[in-house]
């Protein structure tokens, strides 16, 4: 599961860091999001990877750390998600601005080549 | 502390948060109702951070100055703490002495240029706050993300193809910088199994040493966004053009949020360094500073425009004290902070300065046309004396303003008499003074001549500049301005010739500041310490 999940994290961060070095708005947008889930994935992996453990105590069982998950990284995790969704949603508004103010979506405003 | 003077803590939080969420409800209609309660909340926010100054600042030799705020009665390093210490207590100060008078400057025009600006300052301020006083690398990340948010807004307060073009840079570079926060900040968790600043300090040493390469890449991951922050070389080239295009009070404002950065770097350097974990980071650190400062001289030559100037000079300070502090010197960092204030307060009041000088110029003539246009504002020759203006334009206008930025050239070149020289001055000394007699290092030398260099590079611009402003008879317009917006400028102004003549006192404090930094166990035992009496 390891693996498959560090992969996961590879590729997206991979995708993420090349979108964002690209010069169209909406790549960079995309490329932080896919940045974004990367983050938000390896967050969640450091509290470890394990199946069936729910960060709740159950209290007709004796208490034992190694029956739960860490919910810390899930509550950071969350923290996480809700701040970089609600940054990206103000982001596509200023990349419009900037479409409709520049005419190009590039992110410099201004066309390669083209006089500024 | 007792009584409702426990929670004194917590009231640079929520303060602004009331004050924000309350101004979003006032809409255009009650524009007066909307300035007072901004000038209200800013007012206590600046009281409430004097009162924790004196609180720390005057405490016996017992508590050593440190109050630990624990949110809903959860000790730490399971609930999340606040700590005002001096450092803390002194930054929020600072920002509250800056906000005023940016906030009454912008009252007089520029919270008119767009929507609810007075929101956006509020909780831009509550994010300086929360991460000046927070104790835990993860609300670090929340109130970085709130200042920052809110600060997105006001970088395009006015709107305008050229806030916007450079907006959206600042934008996508701090967003980078916040995912980095987060695989720094989860690493550091994952390896520790904390993100309390204290306890991280209590945790370290008992590390292994396979776990310890990991580590520090998270802590240099951490740097890392500081760096952004405190725009150091590489990293700051969206800086001059977001700052000049900013509106003047929020560019005013914004000459905080870079030391917000150094602020950062200082409290983790501080809680690491008994375990000595962020000690190889201050080479690298001294270079990039030393860099900084090369890039922000040639930058301040080469620009022609006084707002880029402005922005360079920020570049400068920020230089100055990331060299300082990559030193890795003890006796530097009271001086250092001393310049910390010294800057924080001459940039602000710098760009208010830059603001009235454009006016010189025909109303209007470059970046404010959207802005005109958009919303419907007048040009002030017009509009100065209708009744929604408060005060009155003040005879002598142009007068003030020169003497202004005579004022402003010579704090920001680190010329004698005022702040800036003796925050230098001293810092030199400290720096030569740690040698004790053997020979000096080159990075003090280095140091020296990156400081005065930068310094001589602003001075020789910004007197050129001033010239062609001030002296030259072409197409002049004489400036109309308020006394709103002349006071402020003034107190920023006066603030820095009070810290030049109150130095010995300034100092005295910064080096008891100094002295809790470079010796972390009152703080660490501060915080940790409540653990114990969870039984109440």
């Amino acid at each position: 599961m390891e693996i498959i999940y560090a992969t996961a994290i590879g590729i997206l961060a991979g995708s993420g860091t090349w979108l964002l070095l690209r010069p169209r708005t909406f790549q960079v947008i995309i490329g932080l999001t896919l940045l974004s889930y990367a983050v938000n994935l390896f967050i969640f992996s450091m509290g470890s990877l394990n199946l069936d453990r729910a960060p709740i105590i159950d209290p007709l069982q004796p208490v034992d750390p190694a029956r739960y998950a860490d919910p810390v990284p899930q509550a950071l995790v969350l923290t996480a998600i809700v701040i970089g969704f609600a940054t990206t949603a103000l982001l596509l508004v200023v990349l419009l601005a900037s479409r409709g103010l520049t005419g190009t979506d590039h992110v410099d405003g201004v066309e390669d080549g083209a006089e500024s | 502390m007792s009584g409702w003077l426990q929670h004194l803590p917590i009231l640079p939080i929520v303060i602004p948060l009331l004050a924000g969420a309350g101004l979003l409800l006032l809409d255009d209609a009650h524009r007066r109702a909307r300035a007072a309660v901004a000038l209200v909340a800013t007012a206590l926010q600046l009281v409430a951070a004097l009162a924790l100054l004196s609180a720390v600042a005057g405490a016996s030799a017992s508590a050593h100055g440190i109050e630990v705020y624990r949110l809903g009665g959860w000790s730490a390093p399971f609930g999340i703490v606040l700590v005002v210490d001096r450092l803390s207590a002194l930054m929020l100060t600072l920002c509250a002495v800056l906000a005023l008078p940016a906030l009454s400057y912008a009252l007089a025009r520029w919270d008119r240029a767009g929507v609810h600006f007075h929101p956006l300052f509020q909780f831009m301020l509550m994010g300086l706050n929360g991460a000046f006083l927070t104790g835990d690398i993860f609300n670090l990340f929340v109130f970085f993300e709130v200042m920052l948010a809110a600060s997105y807004g006001l970088a395009l307060h006015g709107s305008g193809a050229d806030r916007v073009r450079s907006g959206l840079a600042y934008i996508v570079v701090n967003l980078a910088a916040s995912l980095l926060f987060l695989i720094g900040a989860a690493l550091i968790y994952g390896i520790t199994g904390t993100l309390n600043m204290a306890d991280l300090a209590h945790r370290v040493p008992a590390l292994p040493a396979d776990d310890r390469a990991l580590f520090a890449v998270g802590i240099a991951l951490l740097a890392l966004v500081f760096l952004v922050k405190a725009a150091a070389w590489p990293l700051n080239f969206w800086l001059p053009s977001t700052y000049s295009a900013a509106s003047a009070p929020v560019a005013a404002m914004f000459s905080i949020m870079t030391k917000v950065g150094v602020y950062a770097l200082l409290r983790i350097a501080s809680v690491l360094e008994p375990a000595g974990a962020f000690a190889p980071l201050g080479d690298v650190i001294f270079i990039l500073g030393l860099l900084t400062l090369g890039y922000s001289a040639i930058g301040v030559l080469g620009v022609q425009k006084l707002d880029r100037v402005a922005g360079y000079s920020v570049i400068a300070s920020s230089g100055t004290l990331l060299a300082a502090f990559g030193l890795g010197l003890r006796d530097v960092t009271a001086p250092m902070l001393f310049y910390l204030t010294s800057s924080v307060l001459v940039m602000g009041a710098f760009y208010l300065v830059i603001e009235m000088t454009e006016r010189c110029k025909p109303y209007g003539a470059d970046l404010l046309a959207v802005t005109i246009e958009a919303f419907g504002m007048d040009a002030p020759e017009e509009s100065a004396m209708s009744e929604d203006v408060v005060g009155f334009a003040i005879p002598g206008a142009l007068a003030f303003i020169g003497m202004a930025f005579i004022a402003c050239t010579v704090i920001i070149a680190g010329l004698p008499p005022l702040s800036s020289f003796i925050a230098k001055f001293a810092l030199l000394i400290a720096a030569f003074g740690a040698a004790e007699g053997a020979a000096v290092p080159t990075e003090v030398w280095l140091l020296m001549a990156a400081i005065l260099g930068s310094g001589l590079t602003a001075m020789i611009t910004l007197s050129r500049l001033g010239m062609r402003i001030f002296w030259s008879g072409e197409a002049r317009t004489t400036p109309q301005l308020l006394v709103t917006e002349a006071v402020p400028a003034a107190v920023l102004i006066g603030l820095c010739i009070a810290l030049a003549l109150a130095a010995q006192p300034a100092m005295e404090f910064m080096q008891a500041t100094a002295k809790s930094l470079h010796d972390p166990s009152h703080y660490i035992e501060a915080v940790m310490s409540l653990t114990q009496e969870t039984g109440r």
